[in-house]
Formats: C-alpha cells, sequence, structure tokens
C-alpha cells in the first residue's frame, strides 16, 4: 500500500464550495503546507472546520473562506486571530461559534455517524441565540433533562498533520497533546495527512509509544512527507511555533501592503519555496 | 515599592486564592496572570490536594513560579485537551475566567461588544465559558472594575448568570454555580434571595463609593462590610516566591 503524494495533489480535491476539516489546534500542529496548496489553488466559497488558528486567518484574508466553523480562532501566544477578528468585524464571513466542548461534540457525532449529541454545554448561554439553528432534545428516560443537541459537523475533506507516517497512511503524533485529528478525519468523506518524515512502518512502530499511532490508514486516502508542513505553528518535537514569523503574519491584518508582500513571498509560492524563505 | 510592602495585587491574589478554599482533590483553571497567582498561592498554603496543569497539557504536583517551566520531577500526571474536556463534564473543576463584561447575575461576555453578526469588536469568542458554567463551579477575575465591565446588560452571553440557570429550572441548573468575583477593589458573590451580585468586602483603601460610581447596576450592599483579609507576612514571602517578577503587579490597577 502507497498513498504518497504531493500536497498539490491532495488539495485538487478540493472544489469551489465545499466544507474542509482542519486539524490541530489554534496554532499548534496545524497542516500550513495544505493551507498553503488551498491558496494556490484558489478555490473559493470554502466552509471550514476547525478548532481555528492561522488556516482560517490566512483563508479569510485571501477571500476564500465563506463560512467559518469554530471552537475558537486563536495564535495562542496572540489570543485573537488578527485577521480573523478582522473578518468579523468587517461582517464579511459567515459564523458558526461553538462552545469548544460543543464543537468536540459535533466532530463525535460526525465520527460515529450520529446526527447529533447530547450535552448540556450551551444552555443558557446566547450560544443558541446565535445559532438558531441549534435544537434541544429532551431525555426519554425519568429524569426528562434537556439538552443541546449538538449537530454533527461533516466535511468533505480533512487535512491533518503528523509528526511521522508511513507511506500507507498510519501516523504518528509525537508531541504530549494528540488533539482531535482522528476525528477530522472520521468526520470527512476523505482525508489526507501531511507529515514531518515517512518513515518505514518498523521505523514508525519504533519511534514512539504505541499510544502516539494516532491515525490509522484507515482513516487517511492520502500521505505527503510535507518537512516543516505545520510551520510556523508548532509541531513539538520537531519544532517550536515560529513566533517571529507569526508576529510578521498577525501584523498584516492592519496594513494592506504588508500582507500582499507577506501573501507573495510566503503564500503565493511553492512548499519548497516557502521553507526556503523561511529556513531555520 | 519594597519586598514586602503589601500591594492590592497581593490582597488580590489572596482573595483569589480563597476561591479554592475547600475545594479538595478537583482541577483548577486559572486564566490570566493573578488568577494563575491566586491558585498557586491555594495550592502551597491550605488547599494543597488541588490538581493544576502548567497550562498546557501535563498535571503539575509542585507549584511552581509563575512562567518557570516544568522539568520531569514536577509532573503528576497528563491533561490534554480532549481530558480537559472529560474532566469539565464531569464537574471536577473549578475555572476562574476573565470577564470583559459581567451583569449582575453574573452572566459573562469575553465573546464581542456590539452586535454579534458584525461585532463592534470581536472578542476572544465564547470559548469554553458556556460550558465551562453550566458543569462546574466558575468564578471571575476582573483587574479593572469600572462600568464598562460591570454593566447592566451584557452584550452576549457566554458564561451563564444565576437568572439563565433559574429559567433553564432544577435539572439544568443543577451544577451552576458562581463562586465569586474578584476584581481590584472588592470581592463580590451571590449569595442573596434573588442571586443578585452581593459585594462582600472591599479592598483596604477602596472607598465602598469608587465601587458604587464605577458599577453598572445595582449591588446588594450588606450591613457592616468587611475589609478584604490582607496576606500575612507567611503569604507574602510565598507570594514574592511565585511571582519574583512581579507580573501581577503590573496587571492589578490600584
Amino acid at each position: 500500500m502507497d498513498k504518497r503524494m504531493t500536497v498539490d495533489d491532495a488539495v485538487a480535491e478540493v472544489t469551489d464550495g465545499m466544507t474542509i476539516g482542519i486539524g490541530g489546534w489554534g496554532s499548534r500542529r496545524k497542516p500550513m503546507a495544505f493551507v498553503r496548496a488551498l491558496v494556490r489553488r484558489g478555490v473559493k466559497d470554502l466552509t471550514v472546520v476547525s478548532y481555528g488558528g492561522p488556516d482560517i486567518g490566512i483563508l479569510c484574508a485571501t477571500g476564500q473562506l465563506k463560512k467559518a466553523v469554530y471552537g475558537f480562532v486563536s495564535l495562542d501566544s496572540i489570543p485573537l486571530e488578527p485577521h480573523f477578528r478582522k473578518a468579523r468585524q468587517n461582517g464579511a464571513l459567515e459564523a458558526v461559534e461553538l462552545d469548544e466542548g460543543m464543537f468536540l461534540l459535533g466532530l463525535r457525532a460526525a465520527a460515529q455517524r450520529l446526527p447529533f449529541l447530547p450535552t448540556r454545554a450551551g444552555l443558557g448561554s446566547d450560544v443558541l441565540k446565535i445559532n438558531p439553528h441549534l435544537r434541544t432534545v429532551k431525555s426519554p428516560y425519568d429524569d426528562r433533562e434537556e439538552l443541546v443537541a449538538v449537530p454533527a459537523l461533516k466535511a468533505d475533506v480533512a487535512f491533518i498533520h503528523m509528526n511521522r507516517a508511513d507511506a500507507a497512511g498510519n501516523g504518528q503524533a509525537l508531541g504530549r497533546d494528540p488533539y482531535f485529528d482522528n476525528l477530522f478525519c472520521m468526520a470527512a468523506n476523505k482525508a489526507f495527512m501531511s507529515c514531518e518524515k515517512i518513515v518505514s512502518t518498523e521505523e514508525l512502530v519504533a519511534g514512539g509509544p504505541l499510544q502516539s499511532l494516532l491515525i490509522n490508514r484507515m482513516m487517511v486516502s492520502g500521505v505527503v512527507e510535507a518537512p516543516g508542513g505545520a510551520h510556523f505553528t508548532e509541531c513539538p518535537p520537531d519544532y517550536a511555533r515560529d513566533e517571529k514569523l507569526q508576529r510578521e503574519y498577525a501584523a498584516t491584518a492592519k496594513d494592506e501592503e504588508a500582507w500582499k508582500a507577506f501573501r507573495a513571498k510566503y503564500l503565493e509560492v511553492t512548499e519548497s519555496d516557502y521553507q526556503n524563505a523561511v529556513s531555520r | 515599592m519594597s519586598h514586602d510592602e503589601v500591594s492590592r495585587a497581593d490582597v488580590c491574589a489572596l482573595a483569589i486564592a480563597e476561591c479554592f478554599r475547600n475545594d479538595g482533590e478537583i482541577m483548577v483553571s486559572a486564566m490570566g496572570t493573578s488568577p494563575s497567582l491566586g491558585a498557586r498561592l491555594a495550592k502551597s498554603t491550605f488547599e494543597p490536594d488541588l490538581l493544576m496543569t502548567d497550562g498546557f497539557n501535563l498535571l503539575l504536583r509542585n507549584v511552581l513560579p509563575l512562567g518557570a517551566a516544568p522539568s520531569d520531577g514536577d509532573v503528576e500526571g497528563w491533561m490534554p485537551f480532549g481530558a480537559v474536556f472529560d474532566t469539565l463534564w464531569w464537574g471536577r473543576r473549578h475555572v476562574m475566567m476573565g470577564a470583559s463584561q459581567i451583569d449582575q447575575f453574573g452572566n459573562q461576555n469575553i465573546a464581542c461588544i456590539g452586535r454579534w453578526e458584525k461585532p463592534k469588536a470581536q472578542l476572544l469568542g465564547v470559548r469554553g465559558a458556556p460550558g465551562n458554567t453550566i458543569n462546574h463551579v466558575t468564578s471571575y477575575w476582573v483587574p479593572n472594575h469600572n462600568d464598562r465591565a460591570l454593566v447592566a446588560k451584557v452584550d452576549m452571553v457566554s458564561g451563564v448568570g444565576y437568572d439563565r440557570a433559574a429559567a433553564l429550572g432544577p435539572n439544568g441548573r443543577r451544577f451552576h454555580e458562581i463562586r465569586r468575583v474578584v476584581t481590584n477593589l472588592g470581592v463580590f458573590d451571590f449569595n442573596t434571595p434573588d442571586h443578585r451580585m452581593r459585594l462582600v468586602t472591599l479592598h483596604p483603601g477602596v472607598e465602598l463609593e469608587r465601587v458604587l460610581d464605577n458599577t453598572g447596576f445595582e449591588l446588594v450592599i450588606p450591613d457592616g462590610l468587611d475589609v478584604t483579609p490582607v496576606p500575612t507576612p507567611e503569604q507574602i514571602g510565598v507570594l514574592r516566591e511565585l511571582d519574583p517578577q512581579g507580573y501581577a503587579r503590573k496587571e492589578v490597577v490600584e
């Protein structure tokens, strides 16, 4: 089994109007090589489902994002994603803002092929008001408790980034938090995984505890070797966040010329040119 | 200010620590500088059984100074985000969050200012506030008490207050508790018949007038108002060890 391909091969599956699930968390282990490829491909009217970071911010700034479904959109060391802030304040973005835990249940529901999963989270808050599509459900048992029915967050395509993978699509997260990338894959019709390094299955299994093998090959249709593929977000233990480039990126939200220059230098280039431009 | 002089930030840190008294063996998630310092003071003095993380995914048995990186010997467990959600739905958690706005029933807003559809200012978004407040104990920290933060009506209910919780009925509200609000001016709770916010203590040197002038709703003022306790010399010693850089002082408006 050999599912190796390029980022551009994978992103060729994305067409205008699709819903894209993006793994990672904030500015942590984001599949940025795929995000850059989405910018190069120029697909429009996208919906992104994400524990959002620069993935949502960049696609806001390029005008490719129609709708964002998120628990938050943050750069971590910069608490609010500045391009997302700008898009929201301009009223330029359709938004589905959920409590962070509700978002997880929506992913789980999609992965389990359920219409919804129930939770207390959201009850009494304005999350129900700003999301008029949300419904509550009554427990069928004696308690008759009313709960929020978080609808499944399905996607057409999901993108994730791992530390290691084999050519068949088994993937390994070597950082301390696995996040929910397995669920993003299962919630999507098709999923693609980039990784820092493709190794043999033997090396993969020997490279960390079994619990680090978060992704099995059923979950992904394609594997891409993309060293630095999460950059400028963090991808421990391979590299920390590039705070300097992140600050540079964040500053472009307030300066149209700086954004144009950033886009030309870091986004409208091939992945290898990007990696050369930021070579560490 | 000399090393052992007591600042407003020290009073706030102790008041925050007191929010966690008798919490026992639960996880405390304290967002921001003064909450982190106060929770650390509680764990290192009167509430040693508290579980706390490094702010990422490690549970730390040892209490470290603000900004210090843990070493392997400081770790007692693992708390990735998936486990945080399980823990908060389980209810074994007390969170202290900030509040860009908070009203008299403890409805909190961290999401946006203005209309949510096209906000004047996009803030953090609701983050975990809806789930936290309906599942376990919550307290709030406001470092700059003014009538833009303590408001008659919040622009967007992120964290659920007592009036909203009451409307859910006994099932919906059974895990809801807003324990306390600590600001740079005083300590507040909701121990009133209709759960309206009550002034509990004024910090030393703060006049009642200043609190009233800077609050956008009518506070319940008890008879015989007390003053917030000042840290003992031992507690001040612990605070200096936990915040050698004086981050909390920079945050708290005198």
